[in-house]
Formats: structure tokens, sequence, C-alpha cells
């Protein structure tokens, strides 16, 4: 996910994270067959904001590391 | 007795908005024992019926990883509410209905309060609410909570559910073969055994052992270690398996399922969408310009200084009130009370110390006035989301800042409010390393000690002064936070990942509940720890009085004044008028030099002439420190004791001309060591109200103490390495 750029989107294909991040994650609605949409990153790059179906989330680029995506 | 609701749900989904209008102003707000989590309770009634509501914390899951989940989870399984409303934000159903589940996985009572139809249906969503609650095995009550619109309903179901004689069954969903499988074992053993069949459903308690639940495995192994250790090993074939054919964990699993049995209830008719849902909202466009890459940090930089100098500038009208209200309370004593300990007491212990309490009640309610607008409308997360980058270097949050500011990032805050800034933090160990180095910060009271320092030795370079102090505040708060993440607040940082809410107009109402229940909380709490030390301090600035030789002397000294007036008077009545001014000061002399005897006699005093073995070290005399431990009081005693320990009487804070002159003058006095105090002054001890304030915000006294010991470590360890490095150099 960390490579994705604004406005592109995509549909989540797997988390990699396991322990309190990953559940974090899955927690939040970040799982796979997810769709989302990259919203903008913060004025330094970090962190990204991303929309998952009706909502957005905002993490650090270390975290969408653990999130891989298709990109459509 | 009245039965008990719980509220529950997701952040942002409208909780405390409903939990607002259910219990209008009959609430309390506490915490739960042990940990910063508030705890809110309030009565609800109607014409018919009367119901205790607990609102719960907001959270996303029922995990035991977070402390919100911890509490929420622990209230539900031992407090066992009558029923759990659970509020859903319609909008945004699929997410919300994660944690529902979860509910009811747990055989919980759960009514479904579902909220923000209004803004669901200008999204386009449908939602069949009869299918919905069919599928769901609960009562679904559609709702708009920002209006009110639908409360009553959702207490005529409450009602239902609570004088229901079987409790309804709960929810078995499926979460595919393999876990299925380990899950009904784990299941049948436990019913066997009755493991922890008093707290727990079983089946709860295999689903947590598969999910690896640290709060429910430890309650395991205390029970009954053997099965423990049994129930483990299962677990354990079933990660390898997993692990082996599909490259996965069972909690990723268990999660899965879950989100796909969510979608199944959504499908076929329960939620339509109108149009395709990839259209930009109102929040998506407002964020385009407030966190854009140049635009952002310079409306950031707008609102956070909006922010301080309403909470700074408003208050100032309140807090002059207060004090004219106690400067008259005060003179009201001087003239009823005879003079003496008791008449002392009532005015420098009492009167003062709770004037000094409620002088930072009109700043508490401004400071969370301000940040609960922040945080309802949605900006604050998008401060986090700006400054996350900047503060996560020093192992803090995005977040942090409004604390920092509030201190006194911009000179002249307060450590009190923005101590209880924190409170918008989450994470644990980033709060706690906020807690700690806020102090740091210049705040109001320490200004006046500055302003005497910098005008005495430097009176040229007053602006630039005030800019190298601020900065150098900040260099030492950030760098300290990064020392204390890296030593005794060690750990990897707690998850970022958080939700972006969209924007939204705060309601008044809620706004001002939040914020007199929390100045409350402070007034209460705070107030009487404060008030017993500041008679404490009093005690300590005055006892043990100056023995009767002492007094004599000075009461000589004045009948020897009277006596000079008086043969001056009877030379010639010409001489009486030149003689009444100059009797009035040499009386103010001999007073003032009682003042600083007694002073230096008294058990504060004696500590400071004590210390000044060790403090010349720093280049600081016994005067300077008696100030400084009356400092320990309250930043604002330093400069009037100060003056008293330098026999000038009485001083105005605002007005220290004199002990500036003074300053200037005395021999043991060099610019060097006017450096080393400023320094002293910036990073020493939190005053006592802070440090009560850090104490229970940190939810130890451990903390607070831990504040006072190291801050003046740290402050003398600076001072005395500029103080003897500046006089090596020869300055």
């Amino acid at each position: 996910m960390r490579q994705m750029r604004k406005n592109q989107s995509g549909t989540i294909s797997a988390v990699t994270a396991g322990g309190k991040l990953g559940r974090r994650i899955r927690d939040m609605g970040l799982i796979p067959g997810a769709r989302i949409l990259i919203r903008g990153r913060a004025p330094l790059k970090d962190p990204l904001a991303v929309r998952v179906t009706t909502f957005t989330l905002m993490l650090r680029n270390n975290e969408a590391d653990f999130i891989d995506v298709e990109v459509d | 007795m009245t039965a008990t609701i719980a509220l529950t749900g997701n952040p942002n989904a409208g909780k405390t908005t409903l939990f607002n209008f259910l219990t209008g102003a009959r609430q309390h707000v506490g915490n739960y024992p042990g940990v910063t989590v508030e705890r809110k309770e309030g009565t609800y009634c109607d014409d018919e019926r009367v119901f205790h509501i607990v609102d719960l914390p907001g959270i996303y899951s029922l995990t035991a990883y977070s402390m919100e989940e911890v509490v929420a989870r622990n209230y539900l399984v031992h407090e066992k509410p009558a029923v759990v409303i659970d509020i859903v934000d319609a909008s945004n159903l699929e997410r919300n209905l994660y944690l529902t589940l979860q509910l009811l996985e747990m055989d919980l009572p759960v009514c479904i309060a579902l909220n923000m139809m209004d803004v669901a249906k200008t999204r386009g969503i449908q939602i069949d609410v009869e299918k919905l609650s069919k599928r769901l095995g609960a009562p679904v009550v559609p709702m708009v909570a920002r209006h009110g619109a639908g409360k009553r309903e959702v207490m005529v179901e409450a009602e239902k559910l609570a004088s229901l004689a079987v409790p309804q069954p709960g929810l078995k969903i499926s979460y595919g073969p393999d876990v299925d499988e380990t899950l009904d074992e784990l299941n049948d053993v436990i019913i066997e055994n009755g493991f922890l069949a008093d707290t727990y459903p079983s089946l709860w308690v295999a689903l947590k052992y598969l999910e690896s639940d640290e709060q429910v495995m430890a309650a395991g192994s205390k029970a009954n270690p053997s099965l423990h250790e049994t129930l483990k090993k299962k677990v354990h074939r079933l990660s390898e398996h997993l692990k082996k054919t599909l490259d996965t964990y069972p909690e990723a699993v268990i999660a899965d399922y879950r989100y796909g049995y969510v979608k199944s209830v959504c499908s076929k008719g329960a939620v339509t969408l109108d149009h395709q849902n990839d259209r930009i909202y109102v929040s998506d466009r407002i964020d385009q310009v407030v966190t854009n890459r140049f635009a952002g940090p310079v409306i950031m930089a707008a609102v956070i200084w909006a922010l301080y100098y309403f909470t700074f500038a408003v208050s100032e009208i309140p807090v002059s009130w207060l004090e004219t209200l106690f400067g008259w309370t005060g003179e009201l004593a001087t003239s009823w009370l005879p003079q003496g300990v008791l008449r002392s007491l009532i005015i420098s212990g009492v009167i003062d110390g709770v004037g000094g309490v409620l002088g930072f009640v009109p700043l508490i309610m401004l400071m969370f006035f301000g940040i609960s607008i922040l945080e309802d409308s949605g900006y604050l997360a998008r401060i986090a989301f700006m400054l996350d980058r900047v503060f996560r270097i020093f192992g803090l949050h995005g977040n942090s800042v409004m604390a920092f500011i509030v201190s006194g990032g911009i000179a002249g805050g307060c450590a009190v409010p923005g101590v209880m800034a924190t409170r918008t933090l989450k994470s644990k160990r980033e709060r706690l390393a906020t807690l700690l180095t806020v102090p740091f910060m210049n705040c109001g009271a320490k200004l006046p000690v500055f302003a005497l320092l910098v005008g005495a030795f430097f009176s040229t370079k007053k602006a630039l002064f005030m800019f190298i102090i601020t900065l150098l505040a900040w260099a030492v708060a950030l760098l300290v936070a990064r020392l204390f993440r890296s030593t005794i607040i060690r750990g990897v940082s707690e998850p970022f990942v958080m939700e972006l809410p969209p924007y939204r107009i705060p309601s008044f109402r809620g706004l001002t509940i939040h914020t007199w229940e929390r100045t409350w909380q402070y007034i209460k709490k705070a107030g009487t720890i404060v008030l017993s030390i500041s008679i404490l301090l009093w005690a300590m600035m005055s006892f043990p009085g100056l023995p009767d030789s002492e007094t004599d002397r000075f009461n000589h000294m004045r009948k020897q004044v009277l006596e000079d007036h008086q043969t001056k008077v009877n030379q010639g009545p010409d001489m009486l008028k030149a003689s009444s001014g100059s009797l009035k000061s040499a009386l103010r002399v001999v007073d003032a030099a009682e003042a600083e005897a007694a002073l230096k006699h008294s058990l504060a005093g004696r500590i400071g002439t004590a210390l000044e073995s060790i403090s010349r070290w720093a280049g600081f005399d016994w005067r300077t420190n008696i100030a400084l431990v009356g400092g320990f009081a309250a930043k604002e005693v330093i400069v009037s004791t100060m003056g008293t320990a330098y026999s000038l009487g009485d001083i105005d804070p605002e007005n220290s001309e004199a002990l500036s002159g003074k300053l200037a003058n005395a021999s043991n006095w060099r610019p060097l060591n006017a450096l080393s105090l400023i320094i002293f002054v910036m990073f020493y001890a939190p005053c006592f109200v802070a440090t009560v304030c850090i104490s229970r915000e940190a939810g130890s006294w451990k903390w607070g103490v831990f504040s006072m010991g190291f801050n003046t470590l740290f402050a003398f360890l600076l001072a005395t390495l500029l103080f003897q490095a500046g006089s090596a150099l020869g300055f």
C-alpha cells in the first residue's frame, strides 16, 4: 500500500501483520477483499489517508507496508 | 432497584450524543479504578421508566489490547448490565456491525440503536430494519441521536429486552471448517470441566483461546493450569496447520469470517445502495484544503494559536474577578481576625490555597471547551495526521501538540490544563511521555521570574531572550521525551491506525456538559489535595517562629524609631510633616527586616540555608533557595518570596523593579547566576497543582513523585553545568 499514489484505488489482497498491529488493522476494517482508495498523504508524506468503502482511516507508512493491495 | 443499561459502540458513532440526550444533566464522570479511562454514568427517566445508564468507552472490537476495550469488556462481563445498547452508525454499517457481532457472540442482551439514519439516507443507503433485526437476532431501532429522534423507542425496546425471562440465545457463526472443528473441541472440554464457567460463556472462552487473548488466557491459567495447557496445545496445533496450509493465523481467519458474516447479513435486500458510492463527500472536499501540503500547516498554526488565545485571553476576565474576590476576602479576614497565627493561617494558607485552586478553573473550563470543539468537529484528528511525522521522532503522538501548546509552548500557558489536555491521547506510552514533559514548557507563572532576571541583567535583549527561552523549552521537552521513551517508558509505539472522522458541527449542549463535568472533577479531586498542601507549605514558611529575644529586638527597634520621631516632633511643629514620611518608611524597613529574619528562621528558611552548600554549585544563595522551595507550591511565589528574603517586604510579581535593581547591584549576583537560575526555574519540579494532576492523569502517585524528583535533579544538573562552565570561562 505504501507505494500507491494519491487517488489510486485497489483491493486489499493480504494483511501480513500479526499480533497487536495485525489485529488493530483488521478491527478497523482493513481486511482482504476490502476496496480502498488512497485519499492523500500528510504534508510530511507520512501518514497516509485511506478511504475504505464508507469511512476514512489514517495509517503510518510502516504500517501500510503490511498491507498488500491489488491496484486497479 | 433500577436496571442498568450499558451504552457501547464505535467511536464517532454518536454514543456520547445519545448518552447526553438520555441523561441530560443527570450524569457524573469518574474514572475506572487504576486506569485513566473515563467512566460516565447517569439516569434516564420518562413518565413510565427509569434506568441507570453507563456510557462505556468507544471501541472498535472486543480484544484485550487497548485500555478502552479491556474496560468495556470487563464491565460487560463482570457487572452484567440488564441490556446493552449498541450504537451503530448506519452510514458506516459494515464496520460497526463487526463490534455488534462480537457482543452477540458474548451472549449479551443487545439492542441495536441504528444511528445517523439521516446521513445514511443522504448517502443513498437504504436499510431494511426488520430484515437486519431478524438476521442478527436482536432488536434494531432506527434513530437520529443528534435530534433526539428515536430515543424513546430505543428505551422501550431496551425495557422489553430487560424483562425477558429467558435470555435470548447468543449468535453462533461459522469460522470455516478448520477453526470450527477446533472450536467445538475446545468448547466440549470447557463445558465438561466447568472451566471459567462462573464468569464467561464457554464458547466465548474457546473463541478467545483461539484468538490468543492475553486476559482470558491469564485467567484460565490461574483457574486451572493443566486444562489451560491442554487448550493451548490444541490451539497450537490449529495454528501450525493454518500456517502451513493458508499462511495465516487463527485470529485472522476468525476476523475474516466475522466480516464475511456481516457482509451476508447486509446483503440480499437488508442494505441497498441507490447509487455508486465513489462520490466525494463534503469532508473530503474540506480536507483537500485543510490538509493540503501548503495551506494545511498554515491553517493548523492559526487554529492552534486561536485556541491558545481563546483559553488565556478570555480567561483573564474571570481570573481577575476571582483575584478581586479573594483579595477582598483576605482584607475582610485581616480586619476581622486578631493578628497572629490564626490570621496568617486563614489568609496565607486557606484563602491563598483555595484561590490557587479556583484560579485555574476558568483556564481549565476554556481549555476543555476549546479542545472539545476541535475534537467533536473532527479537526483534532487532522492535527494528529499532519504532525504525527514530527512527534513520532520523539516517541510521541501527533496529538501531543495540544498539551505542549496549552502548557506554555507559546510562552505564558499553564501546565495544569496542559496535563489534562493529554486525555485526548489514547496510546498509553505516548501519553505518559507527554504528561511528564509538558511541565518543561514556560507557563505564565515562570514568566515573572524571567522578567525579573532578564530585566536586571540583560535588559537590552528582552525579546531575544524570550524567543530563546521558548525554543529551549521545546527542545528540552522533546529530547527528554525521547529519552523517556527509550528508557523508563520504553516499548514500541501503539499502532497508529485511526479513523479520520467526517467533519461535524459540535453541539453546544455536548460541549457544555463535557466541559462542566471535567472541570467539576478537577475542583473536587485536585482541590482538596492542593488545599492541604498549601497549608503545609504555609506552615513550613511560618514555623518555627522567631524566638522571643528576636521579636523583642525588632520591637525595640520600632520603639527606637518612634522615640526618634517623637524627639524630632518635639523640636518644632514644622518638623512634623517631614518626619511622618520618614517614620513610615523607617517602620517599613524594620518590618521587612523582621520578615526576612522570620523567613530565614522558618523550616523553609532552614532548608534553604542548609542547601546552600550544594546549591552554590549552580550559583544560588540561601535567599534564592527559599524562593525556590516556595516555588514548589506555585511558581508565582518565587518572586514574592525573594522579595521577602531580600527584605523588601511584600513584592508584586508584576512590578518588581525594586528587587530587580537590588539584584543588579548585589555583589554576589553576576549575569551568569541569573542565567543559571532561569534554566533551573524552567525545568525544576512542576508546581504542586500540576504534580497532583500528573499523578491523577497517570493513574499513580509514583509518577507525580518521579516528576518532582527527576525534574529537580535534571534542572540542577543543567544549571550546575552552565554555571561551572561559565565560571571556568570567566563570565
